[in-house]
């Protein structure tokens, strides 16, 4: 087993691979200016190291402007006159105006347009699967809405350890949900909407490989979506800080083709509880 | 002047207390704040090397210290997932709020700040004793959260509700950092007053050293950004002592329990009022340090600063600019996503300022005459660190890339280049170059070189193994990393980094024992042995109470270094000719 990976792990997901490419192009990007820069730094360490018998050498700049000599050209210009004042200052905003047009032609063409989708879109749930994901301390609970596309109501009152996200089995749109712990499965090459909540406290949802994470938040309903496009088996893990046994808080996602996850579905839905065994919820409650 | 008479009022007897322990000399508060932070960060890097050994070799008995603690804590030596939690939340705390803040601010601002501006005191010396000894037994509660039942803190040091409401230690948490915020306060008062009214004759605005703009610029910026912490903190001592709801929404089942508080809350607005406080922090642990570097910088080349008013306007920018990037560390928490849009814009407007910042300190080399002493090590070897600490910022800063990279050990690699290698680097340079100043001697250089090169390269190999686990995926504040299979395949590095960590204790150890034996043994220096031009080189080393024998006149900028014609290469801000 190799211990020293330093590169992203594989890309299991649709925008996966968008997403590496803003990572690798402004690694890219750092890796350059930091290359120059510290050729030049050393560049400039080793030419004026202090050496006997010869000093320092003041540069012009704002302080003392009297003595720069402008142009006459630039007499009917104060503008130019101001700037080619200035120029020693202004030189050091170059590498400056560099950076800052890469960084804005980053956002315009790929930050806003590639973060709207992922994030503010979620594709319609008509050909996706439906997937509530309601994370507890220390477990992932995966509420699947099954064929009807329609996810059963979930009640307070009904939460019990049988029933962690307290499923209205009576409901007609629960009859065909599956309700899973620690275990998401995926079909390849569609979409999955997902619905993030929590119980108790900030959770985040992280799968490495798809490149997808989210914090879930109790109070709120945060929607989420991803298209995996390799089969495999991957990991869901917290990555908000969550009690004394967040390490622990894991689960395993798998991608598989479309029938072997419709074939493990229906083996899934012949064991949930039926109706009337959960209608009568502990008295505790 | 007003402040002549005040430095003639000091010449009554002092007792010993009233000279070395209740002082209201800005110097001894100085070297106390100095001193007290240096051991708040050895604490803080104490338990870090704690949480590193079980990061490294998770599962196996802590060596020497296991047995030490308790069985809630690490039973059989091996440390369990909420002491780990609480040493986590600790060790950000106590390195932040206890350890570079009161350094950078506490220690550095009080003593060189009116030496540099000209000044017999601070403004308020009682204040500035009341703020030192706000901000001891603020972080000596800190500590002694450790021993409450169920422990310290462990919620992280951002204590995110609803988890810091449910966990225990959190409420002594809550209470001592409302103290240490007083304190804070208290300091960046005083600090603003000083600078505005204490100035010497002829110490125009322009005319101050970027030390004193910087750490100017670092009160405002706790001045504005420490209150709503203060609030937001009370509100949520609120809702563990009152089970009021401001952060906590309705419908809780914790661990099977429904929780009995009504609900209603928001755990957000914790997110946005913390971090509304906690990224101005982040300058206010930067500024000061770059301040220090522009001073070693300056002296050690030889020459004018490259662009001081570039790099005055850059720290006020960046000043104004740090309360509109917050939510930068909130893209993936929950908010809408369009707001992430707005942070993004905004976080990098101002990389602009920083950048340019950076430009001017590596300008300042060119034509130089580098003097290659130890505070010049520092001071240089601050510049690529911190890039790296700056250029890593890059991806997180960006919305799309920070879904990947959010929460994981890049970001903990980051932080780490920019405060470590970063601000710590400076501050450790400083002390070798003000030591003269404060003790009238000097440290000693080949010790100072080992430090150097042992710190730069450990500290290094601590750090850059965190980017790569980062980007292997590898989630932060697991207490065992091998408990998930994706943190499995980087795991090798987490044990570099552990021996790195225990490396750079090792290297500290001459710092340490030189600084205490310098103060008596250290060769001893003149007034002014870097041949500087600012004026905190213009009184004797140590200055007496007072200060200066007459209330100085500057003449001129701060920077004067090679002016054509002259014999010295140096011209004293003080000097008329």
């Amino acid at each position: 087993m190799g211990k020293y990976a330093w590169s992203l792990p594989v890309a299991a997901s649709t925008y996966a691979g968008t997403i590496d490419f803003g990572i690798w192009l402004i690694h890219a990007a750092m890796l350059g200016i930091f290359t120059l820069w510290g050729a030049f730094f050393i560049y400039l360490l080793v030419k004026y190291r202090a050496r006997p018998g010869v000093a320092a050498v003041r540069e012009d700049h704002d302080d003392t402007p009297a003595h720069i000599s402008i142009p006459d050209s630039f007499s009917k210009f104060p503008f130019a006159q101001m700037i080619y004042r200035n120029k020693g200052e202004l030189k050091s905003l170059i590498p400056d105006a560099i950076i800052l047009t890469f960084e804005v032609a980053l956002i315009v063409f790929y930050a806003i347009p590639v973060w709207s989708n992922i994030k503010s879109t979620v594709p319609d749930t008509k050909d996706a699967v439906l997937i509530e994901i309601v994370a507890e301390q220390f477990a992932w609970n995966v509420h699947y809405a099954g064929p009807d596309g329609k996810l059963g109501p979930r009640k307070v009152a009904l939460v019990h350890f049988s029933n962690p996200i307290g499923l209205d089995r009576n409901d007609p749109a629960s009859a065909d949900d599956v309700v899973m712990g620690n275990e998401l499965r995926l079909p390849i090459d569609k979409n999955a909407v997902f619905e993030l909540l929590s119980k108790d406290v900030i959770h985040s949802f992280f799968i490495p490989e798809f490149r997808m994470k989210q914090d879930a938040v109790p109070g709120l309903k945060i929607p989420m979506w991803v298209k995996p496009n390799r089969l495999g088996k991957f990991e869901i893990t917290c990555a908000q800080l969550c009690g004394f046994a967040h390490a622990h808080m894991r689960a395993d996602v798998h991608v598989t083709t479309q029938a072997e996850y419709d074939d493990w579905y229906k083996s899934r839905l012949a064991t949930m509880p039926a109706a009337e065994t959960a209608s009568n919820p502990s008295e505790e409650f | 002047m007003s402040h002549d008479s005040h430095g003639s009022a000091g010449h009554h007897e002092l007792t010993w207390t009233q000279r070395y322990v209740f002082s209201v000399d800005h110097k001894v508060i100085g070297l106390q704040y100095l001193i007290t932070s240096f051991i708040f960060l050895l604490i803080g890097f104490g338990l870090m090397g704690l949480m590193r050994w079980q990061l490294a070799f998770p599962g196996t008995p802590i060596p020497f210290f296991g047995h030490l603690f308790s069985a809630d804590l690490a039973p059989n030596g091996v440390m369990s997932g909420e002491f780990y939690n609480a040493l986590g939340a600790m060790h950000g705390t106590i390195m932040i709020f206890l350890g570079v803040v009161p350094l950078a601010v506490g220690a550095y601002g009080n003593y060189v700040l009116p030496l540099q501006i000209g000044a017999p005191d601070m403004a308020f010396p009682r204040m500035n004793m009341m703020s030192y000894w706000t901000f001891l037994p603020g972080g000596l509660l800190m500590l002694a959260s450790f021993l409450m039942p169920g422990g310290a803190a462990q919620s992280g040091w951002t204590s995110y509700p609803p988890l810091s409401i449910i966990n225990p230690g959190q409420t002594v948490w809550l209470l001592s950092m409302v103290i240490l915020i007083t304190s804070s306060l208290l300091g960046a008062i005083n600090f603003l007053v000083t600078t505005i009214n204490m100035r010497a004759p002829g110490m125009s605005l322009w005319r101050l050293p970027v030390f004193v703009w910087a750490q100017f610029v670092t009160s405002v910026l706790l001045l504005l950004a420490f209150p709503p912490l203060e609030a937001a903190s009370v509100l949520q001592l609120m809702d563990r002592v009152f089970h009021t709801s401001f952060y906590m929404p309705k419908d809780l089942v914790i661990l099977g329990e429904t929780y009995s508080g009504s609900g209603g809350g928001q755990p957000l607005l914790w997110q946005h009022l913390f971090w509304f406080l906690a990224h101005p922090e982040v300058y206010v642990l930067v500024l000061p340090p770059m301040g220090i570097v522009a001073e070693i910088i300056a002296t050690n080349t030889r020459k004018p600063l490259h662009g001081y008013k570039t790099i005055v306007y850059s720290m006020l920018a960046i000043g104004f600019m740090s309360f509109m990037v917050w939510a930068h560390h909130m893209f993936i928490s929950g908010m809408s996503a369009s707001l992430g849009n707005f942070f993004l814009v905004t976080t990098m407007i101002i990389s602009v300022p920083s950048v340019a910042l950076m430009t001017c300190f590596v300008f300042s080399l060119k034509g130089a005459s580098i003097r290659y002493n130890v505070p010049m090590l520092f001071a240089l070897a601050f510049i690529p660190l911190f890039a790296i600490g700056g250029l890593t910022g890059l991806p997180l800063g960006m919305t799309v890339t920070d879904i990947y990279l959010h929460d994981t050990y890049y970001v903990i690699g980051h932080f780490h280049f920019v405060v470590v290698t970063g601000s710590i680097i400076a501050l450790m340079g400083g002390v070798y170059h003000w030591f003269p100043k404060w003790y009238g001697r000097k440290m000693n250089d080949t010790l100072g070189h080992i430090h150097f090169w042992g710190t730069v390269v450990t500290m290094s190999a601590i750090f850059a193994p965190m980017l790569f686990m980062g980007m292997g995926g590898a989630s932060r504040r697991l207490y065992d990393p091998t408990s998930q299979l994706h943190n499995l395949p980087v795991q090798g590095w987490n044990v570099i980094s552990t021996y790195a960590a225990y490396a750079l204790a090792l290297f500290q150890l001459p710092f340490i024992y030189k600084f205490f034996n310098s103060m008596w043994n250290g060769e001893k220096t003149p007034e002014n042995p870097w041949q500087s031009t600012t004026l905190e080189w213009a009184c004797p080393s140590p200055p007496p109470h007072g200060n200066f024998e007459k209330t100085p006149t500057v003449y001129r900028g701060p920077y004067e270094y090679s002016v054509p014609g002259r014999k010295t290469d140096f011209w004293p801000q003080t000097d008329k000719n």
